[in-house]
């Protein structure tokens, strides 16, 4: 039974807009550099708030505009500007990963939307929202996000990851309750970008301990034999 | 009867205006890239020259190499005749679906590859592992855009696809963004053009089509020349079939059929600008990132399946 027949054209577009925030999860899954991570990552954003700008206007919801403008300012403008700052001071800005098993990750990730899209199925039933398809895809951005953060051991990719699993948690707001309360968003939005400032204090503190952003060197123990 | 005079018809029309849509690529590549461009119709005084020309045959060959052009070539022609170009409902479309279409594509793909290896020149086995090593992985791309396809509407017979999009008006689908992307790439590698393969280019290390056919002259190279534009342009003519048929005849009167061929070939003129703006601004990949570049394919393919799952069913 074709559903998506019968939706108003508007509402295509939002379902068209989560299937392309989900594909700059994969894009994010396969990108190597850190300019291009940074980059898809402002696209994820600039996809999301187009996405809740959309919602706001088919459902009326009038303080979603807000929470897109939040999303759209912080999310696809401040923090990537911000992190690629933070990319050319650390000067990493042309390094690239080196990604053991890259097929394997991107199957991993094809498996993990797979996996969110059973456990929101009964999630999708009970609601009667024109969204409530979208559920699944927003679980599937919150896992892909941790599967990157889980693959990568540069301490930048992983805030992208962490960032990323904030844009899956938005995106789920917006779609199964169109939107948390203001106050709670608000609250939220700040939250991040001070996240964002202080994991910059984190990566200077770190590269001037161990000389590097790669985390898995700080699983090892070291003596300073001053 | 009627019905078969017109698939002929149109089975001629779609292989006579081939080198026509290869021409067009080639003049706006060259408009593109500065250069003084050929007419649109050096295509047709090339085939032309080498039907003319004498054929010469390597002795070392045996008769799978003098068969191969004609299978190759007869392989397109079949699957031109597949594909709606300015009619539907043809009787040629009701005895085959795309997956038809996808095997005479793979027949002639291992004519090809035999042929090369038969002349025993190094140039022709790289080719031909070559080929056979990109068709491995484009082929599942292709189909799970098929397979993607056949499950919104319900068909893997392409009349009926272009049925069932020209009566559902316009739906703005998640899933066709994908595969519609997934299946220019495929096209992309699958026709030898950059940055999969150059076309342009002979004698280099880089080659894989050409490498293939460098043992061919005479009418055997035109027939294979013809046949691989015949080939780009069913990709382009499947492309318009599948995501953008409004303009097709519907039903069969003068006025519709030249509405019809009026509206492919605005879209194939279209499609060859996009063509030759990406070959312009793309470098060629190196062969070992080729993978790497189907393996994307097959993952937005597998997305558009995904999303199609997900976002439009229920």
């Amino acid at each position: 039974m074709q559903s998506l027949d019968f939706l108003p054209l508007y509402d295509q577009g939002i379902l068209v807009l989560a299937a392309l925030v989900l594909f700059t999860s994969f894009a994010l899954l396969g990108q190597t550099r850190m300019f291009g991570l940074i980059t898809v990552f402002a696209w994820q954003g600039g996809l999301l708030a187009a996405t809740t700008a959309l919602v706001a206007y088919s459902t009326g919801q009038r303080h979603l505009y807000v929470s897109a403008a939040l999303t759209l300012g912080l999310k696809a403008l401040f923090i990537p500007w911000m992190l690629k700052r933070f990319v050319i001071r650390l000067g990493i800005r042309h390094e690239v990963e080196v990604l053991g098993r890259h097929a394997l990750v991107l199957i991993a990730g094809a498996a993990l939307v797979v996996f969110s899209y059973y456990v929101a199925l009964p999630i999708v039933r009970l609601s009667t929202l024109v969204t409530r398809n979208a559920i699944a895809v927003s679980l599937a951005i919150v896992l892909l996000s941790m599967l990157l953060m889980i693959t990568r051991r540069q301490a930048l990719s992983q805030v992208v990851g962490f960032m990323a699993i904030e844009n899956g948690l938005f995106f789920a707001a917006v779609v199964s309750t169109f939107g948390m309360p203001m106050v709670v968003e608000l609250g939220i939005a700040f939250d991040v970008l001070v996240a964002a400032v202080l994991f910059g204090v984190f990566f200077f503190q770190l590269r001037d301990t161990i000389d590097s952003l790669d985390v898995d060197r700080l699983s090892r123990l070291t003596e300073n034999v001053d | 009867m009627i019905g078969w005079l017109l698939a002929l018809l149109q089975t001629l029309l779609f292989i006579a205006s081939a080198p026509l849509l290869a021409g067009w690529i080639k003049r706006l590549k060259c408009g593109l890239e500065n250069r003084a461009a050929p007419p649109v119709w050096q295509p047709y005084r090339d085939l032309a020259r080498l039907f003319g020309k004498n054929v010469v045959v390597a002795d070392t060959t045996s008769w799978l190499f003098r068969l191969a052009p004609y299978v190759i070539f007869g392989a397109a022609v079949l699957a031109a005749s597949v594909v709606p170009l300015v009619a539907t409902h043809l009787p040629t479309s009701a005895i085959a679906d795309v997956i038809v279409l996808v095997a005479f594509f793979a027949l002639a793909r291992f004519f090809q590859a035999l042929a090369a290896l038969d002349a025993g020149t190094a140039f022709g086995g790289m080719g031909a592992s070559r080929e056979m090593t990109i068709a491995s992985l484009a082929e599942p791309a292709m189909l799970l855009v098929v397979f993607t396809f056949a499950v919104t509407a319900n068909t893997t017979n392409l009349s009926t696809a272009v049925d069932h999009t020209l009566g559902g008006g316009f739906v703005l689908r998640p899933s066709f963004i994908f595969i519609a992307l997934a299946l220019l790439m495929v096209a992309v590698a699958e026709t030898g053009r950059i940055p999969v393969d150059n076309p342009a280019t002979h004698l280099e290390l880089t080659m894989i089509h050409e490498a293939m056919v460098l043992e061919y002259s005479g009418r055997h190279l035109a027939l294979i020349e013809w046949a691989n534009q015949t080939k780009l342009m069913i990709y382009g003519v499947l492309f318009v079939d599948l995501f953008i048929p409004w303009g097709i005849a519907y039903e069969i009167s003068a006025a519709n059929v030249a509405i019809g061929a009026a509206a492919v070939a605005a879209k194939l003129a279209f499609l060859g600008l996009v063509l030759a703006i990406s070959e312009t601004v793309m470098a060629k990949l190196r062969l070992f990132r080729v993978p790497g570049y189907l393996g994307f394919a097959f993952m937005l393919g597998f997305l558009g399946m995904l999303s199609h799952v997900i976002l439009e069913v229920g």
